[in-house]
C-alpha cells in the first residue's frame, strides 16, 4: 500500500512539474505517435472540466463528477492546483491540493484536508483549534461518453472512481467510535451536459465507510460496512465564464456521535480564463458531533483553481 | 388489368431510375431547432451570412484553426455554412455540401482543432451578439458532428 501511494504521488509530482516546465518555454510536446499532431494544451472548452471538490478531483464542490479536471483533450494533459476556505459556524475547513488530467481518460488527484474545531475543540478538552487532517489520494477513470460533444444521445459521460484518505488523529478518532483512521471510498458518476438547455447534470453513487467525510475516521459501532451514499449536481451555464448551481451530498451515520446525514451548497464558479476559476458557495454540512456545535454547520465555500 | 400492371411496371421502373439520380444529390439534413426564436436571434438568414463572415475571420485569427482556413478562397465554404445553419436554424435553406466525413477526410484533425473551431464560432456569435442559449441551440446540433470531423 505505502509502496502504491508513493508511486502515485511520484507520477502526480512528475507529471505536475513535466507541463508547468514545458508550458513556460511557450509549448508543450506530447508523446504522439504521429509528429503532425501540434502538441498543444487547454484545448477543451471553458469550465466543462468543472471545478476541483473539496476531496481533490474534479467536479462541484462537494461533489466528484465524471470530469477529467484539467483542460486537457484526447491528445493532451491538463493539470489543476486549488486551495479552498469554508468557514462554519463553529468550524473551519479548508483544503488544497492539485490534480493531472491524462488525455481526458485518467485523473490524479491528491488534496489535504483540514477541519479546525476551533472553540469546540477546547470545550472537548482537545485544545482550542485542534485541527483534524486528511490526506486524500484520487484516481478517476472515464470509462465512456464525453459529456459536451455527444449532444445527440442521452448517454452521458461515465467515469469510476476511488479515493484513498489517511487521517491524521487515529487516537482521537478512534475515541469518537471510529474503527479505522484510513480507508478507501469508490464511486461511479455519470455527467451530462444538456447544451441545447444550457444544463448539466450529475449523478454519483460512492460506496463509502467514512465518518463526517473522513473527518472523523472510517466505520464505526452503529455501522461498519459499506454504504452507497447518492450525491447530485446541478448546474445552469449563464454564459461561458459562469455556472450557477447546487449539489447535495449524503453520508453514512457511523458514529454514536454523528446526526445528520445531508450535506447542501449552491454554487456559482466563475472561469476568468482557462486558467483561473473562483468559486463562491453557501453551504450547509448540516450538524457535526451536534453534542458538542449543536446546530447546522452553514457557511461560505471560497475555491481558486489554478490551472491550464 | 394487364395495362394497369404494365403501366405499374413501367412506373416502377421509372421511379427505380430517378431514384438513385437524386439519392446521388441527396442533401444532407440536419436536425432542426424548433423555436423560431433562435433563427431570429441569429438575425435570420441574412444574419447567418454576416456571422460567417466574422467566423472566417476568427477562424483566421486562431493559431489553432488559421492552417486550414488562411490563404484560401473560402466564399464556397461559408456559403455551405451559410445553407448548413440556416438549415439547423430552420430558415428554409438546403444544405448542398458534402458530408461532414467526405469533407475532412484526411485532414487529420485534432479534438483540439475542433474545439478551437467552436471557440472561433463562439466568439463570432458573441460579436453579433447572439444570446448565449440561443448559441447552444445550434452548438447542440453541432457537436455532434465531431464523430466525423475529429481524425481520432
Amino acid at each position: 500500500m505505502r509502496n502504491l501511494l508513493a508511486g502515485i504521488a511520484a507520477g502526480l509530482l512528475l507529471s505536475l512539474a513535466g507541463p508547468a516546465a514545458a508550458q513556460g518555454s511557450g509549448s508543450v510536446r506530447l508523446p504522439a505517435a504521429d509528429s503532425f499532431i501540434p502538441a498543444t494544451t487547454s484545448g477543451r472548452l471553458l469550465l466543462t472540466g468543472g471545478v476541483s471538490m473539496f476531496e481533490g478531483a474534479s467536479g462541484g464542490g462537494l461533489v466528484p463528477w465524471a470530469t477529467i479536471g484539467g483542460y486537457g483533450t484526447r491528445d493532451e494533459i491538463g493539470a489543476t492546483a486549488f486551495g479552498t476556505f469554508i468557514p462554519l459556524r463553529d468550524y473551519r475547513a479548508t483544503s488544497y491540493g492539485a490534480l493531472v488530467g491524462f488525455y481526458n481518460r485518467v485523473e490524479l488527484s491528491y488534496a489535504r484536508a483540514e477541519f479546525n474545531t476551533q472553540r469546540v475543540g477546547g470545550d472537548l478538552g482537545l485544545g482550542n483549534n485542534f485541527t483534524f487532517g486528511q490526506d486524500v489520494f484520487g484516481v478517476k477513470v472515464r470509462l465512456f461518453g464525453d459529456l459536451v460533444l455527444d449532444q445527440d444521445t442521452l448517454l452521458p459521460q461515465v467515469a469510476i472512481g476511488a479515493q484513498y484518505r489517511e487521517n491524521n488523529r487515529g487516537e482521537v478518532v478512534r475515541a469518537v467510535g471510529a474503527r479505522r483512521d484510513s480507508d478507501w471510498d469508490f464511486y461511479v458518476s455519470a455527467t451530462k451536459l444538456f447544451l441545447d438547455q444550457s444544463l448539466l447534470v450529475n449523478g454519483t453513487l460512492r460506496a463509502t465507510r467514512a465518518n463526517e467525510f473522513g473527518f472523523l475516521g472510517f466505520g464505526g459501532s452503529r455501522n461498519d460496512d459499506y454504504q452507497i451514499m447518492p450525491e447530485v449536481s446541478v448546474a445552469y451555464l449563464v454564459n461561458r465564464n459562469l455556472a450557477v448551481g447546487a449539489e447535495y451530498r449524503r453520508r453514512p451515520l457511523n458514529l454514536d456521535v454523528s446526526t445528520s446525514r445531508d450535506a447542501f451548497d449552491i454554487f456559482a464558479a466563475y472561469a476568468l480564463s482557462k486558467n483561473v476559476s473562483v468559486t463562491l458557495a453557501y453551504v450547509d454540512l448540516g450538524e457535526i458531533v451536534a453534542a458538542a456545535a449543536p446546530r447546522s454547520q452553514r457557511g461560505a465555500y471560497i475555491s481558486l483553481n489554478i490551472g491550464f | 388489368m394487364i395495362h394497369k400492371m404494365i403501366l405499374g411496371a413501367v412506373v416502377a421502373l421509372a421511379a427505380a431510375a430517378i431514384v438513385p439520380v437524386s439519392a446521388q444529390q441527396a442533401t444532407v439534413v440536419y436536425p432542426t431547432v424548433s423555436s423560431p426564436r433562435v433563427l431570429e436571434d441569429f438575425g435570420g438568414v441574412e444574419g447567418i451570412r454576416a456571422l460567417m463572415e466574422d467566423f472566417e475571420r476568427e477562424l483566421i485569427a486562431s493559431p489553432a484553426t488559421r492552417p486550414f482556413f488562411a490563404n484560401r478562397d473560402n466564399t464556397a465554404l461559408k456559403a455551405r455554412l451559410v445553407e448548413q445553419v440556416c438549415q439547423i436554424l430552420g430558415g428554409g435553406c438546403s444544405y448542398t455540401g458534402r458530408t461532414m466525413a467526405e469533407s475532412h477526410a484526411g485532414m487529420g484533425v485534432t479534438e483540439a482543432q475542433f474545439y478551437a473551431l467552436v471557440e472561433a464560432l463562439q466568439a463570432a456569435m458573441d460579436r453579433r451578439r447572439i444570446p448565449f442559449t440561443s448559441q447552444n441551440r445550434l452548438l447542440a446540433v453541432l457537436a455532434p458532428m465531431h464523430r466525423d470531423i475529429i481524425a481520432r
